[in-house]
């Protein structure tokens, strides 16, 4: 982890309609640094990871990602996009297409990489997850565990240097958590800049630098896993943790 | 019937060749318009939204018949009316775009409904992936929607077969006006319209076992979970 700030966010707002889903979320990112995210259901977990990417357009507030303004007019989100992957609680994987297709088609078609190169590259990530025999299978032959090791490989193919997981496990088998689990835990070794929405408090007092408390709307509480997880200060923080540890 | 078969096979043939002509034309052009209108209508432009929107309504709900006359009949006068040279559509043409547009709507239909039926998690995948909304359509959604889309697609297509019947009115020499000219010509009303009848039905039948056969293709491609190449020897 180092002090240069990755994801800026600053009173970042989100309305559904009436509803305030975001109302006022500021926090700095740093380079290599694991956020998890933690929080009860409609806290606004996920809608503030997917503001990030703006998967979701934010109503208000400022959130920049490696120096570029993502609600600026003048910026290619597509570009910015390139640089973060996402990882999604239902994989989304592509069904008509096979495993290798499914990681060669964003570098192929954003002309990142030639077909062979990225076919090369594919094949390289596939074996980092542990799944290289799986090339030419389809996803509806995988199971839950190796379809969701297929998506990081997927989103890892642009080489991006932020990764959000959007409950990566929630999906899953138990007995499957484990290898994606595993697979993360090598991302954040690797130094990769990552923020988790999860339920695994597990994973989180084991790879977090910071665990971040959300609950209806805004950031209630932030620290390291001992601080949060042991020591929570806020109310709310101590209702949730008595509630899922 | 033997008769009429014997002096007039070569004429129905040919004029059913023309109704395949026809029917194949206006399909052509009836998926790009219903492709071009369908994303309209799945745009998150107001604009494009309510272009699409007023499209599909007013085509379908204009008489195919009317839209024939109107295109045949009316459009040359309001050129005339605008001062150009008089001048006719020829009935193909005429026909053609009639036929076009009115199945162009309903594929837009049915091609909207396909691509709604893909899960946006489809969508949100690749854009995340920094594709282009364009790219992500072409390359992630519209495959997928295709397949979902291919029985109604047949089932549109027969449907303009059918249709193309009712361009007997502006002259086309297709097979339903072949069979007015044939029963007019030899009083054999019957005879005649029975065998246009089933001369229809053999092209639609064969159609819809063509079809049942692909529909049939493609469940065994899904539950195999393996698009093209098949392995049933176990």
């Amino acid at each position: 982890m180092t002090d240069t700030v990755k994801i800026h966010v600053k009173d970042l707002k989100k309305y559904f309609g009436k509803l305030e889903v975001l109302k006022s979320i500021n926090i700095d990112i740093h380079e290599g640094e694991v956020v998890v995210v933690i929080g009860p259901s409609g806290s606004g977990k996920s809608t503030f990871l997917r503001c990030l990417n703006k998967l979701e357009h934010s109503n208000g507030g400022t959130i920049i990602v490696d120096g570029n303004d993502i609600n600026d007019k003048n910026i290619n989100i597509n570009k910015v996009r390139e640089d973060i992957g996402m990882v999604f609680q239902h994989f989304n994987l592509f069904p008509n297409m096979n495993v290798i297709k499914n990681i060669m088609l964003a570098p192929v078609k954003t002309k990142k990489m030639t077909e062979s190169q990225a076919h090369e590259a594919g094949m390289r990530l596939l074996k980092r997850v542990g799944l290289e025999s799986k090339a030419e299978a389809y996803p509806q032959q995988l199971s839950g565990g190796q379809k969701q090791r297929v998506a990081i490989a997927r989103a890892l193919a642009m080489n991006p240097s932020i990764m959000l997981f959007d409950e990566p496990t929630s999906a899953l088998d138990p007995e499957m958590v484990g290898e994606v689990l595993t697979v993360m835990k090598e991302l954040a070794k690797a130094g990769m800049t990552m923020v988790v929405v999860t339920h695994e408090m597990g994973f989180a007092r084991e790879v977090a630098d910071r665990i971040v408390f959300m609950d209806g709307g805004y950031i209630i509480e932030e620290g390291t896993p001992d601080q949060i997880l042991k020591n929570p200060k806020q109310e709310r923080t101590i209702s949730f943790l008595n509630k899922v540890l | 019937m033997i008769s009429i078969l014997q002096s007039y096979s070569t004429m129905l043939l040919r004029a059913l060749g023309y109704t395949l002509v026809l029917t194949v034309l206006a399909l052509i052009f009836a998926m790009i318009i219903g492709l071009i209108f369908a994303l309209m209508n799945v745009s998150h432009s107001r604009i494009l939204n309510i272009i699409g929107t007023v499209y599909v309504d007013a085509i379908r709900g204009v008489p195919l018949i009317v839209l024939a006359f109107f295109i045949y009949f009316g459009v040359p006068q309001a050129f005339k009316m605008m001062g150009f040279t008089s001048f006719r559509l020829p009935a193909l043409q005429a026909g053609t775009i009639a036929l076009a547009m009115n199945c162009g709507a309903y594929m837009a239909e049915i091609f909207r409904a396909g691509i709604e039926s893909i899960d946006k998690g489809q969508m949100e995948a690749s854009r995340s992936l920094g594709l282009t909304y364009g790219t992500s359509m072409k390359c992630v959604i519209l495959p997928q929607a295709f397949k979902v889309m291919i029985p109604s697609i047949i089932n549109q297509f027969i449907i303009t077969l059918k249709d193309t019947s009712i361009l007997s009115v502006i002259g086309y020499p297709e097979l339903t006006n072949m069979g007015r000219t044939i029963a007019g010509n030899t009083f054999l009303s019957l005879q005649t319209w029975a065998i246009v009848g089933v001369m229809y039905m053999i092209v639609i039948v064969s159609l819809s076992k063509a079809a049942k056969r692909i529909e049939r293709k493609i469940k065994i491609e899904d539950s195999e979970g393996k698009p093209r190449k098949r392995h049933r020897d176990q």
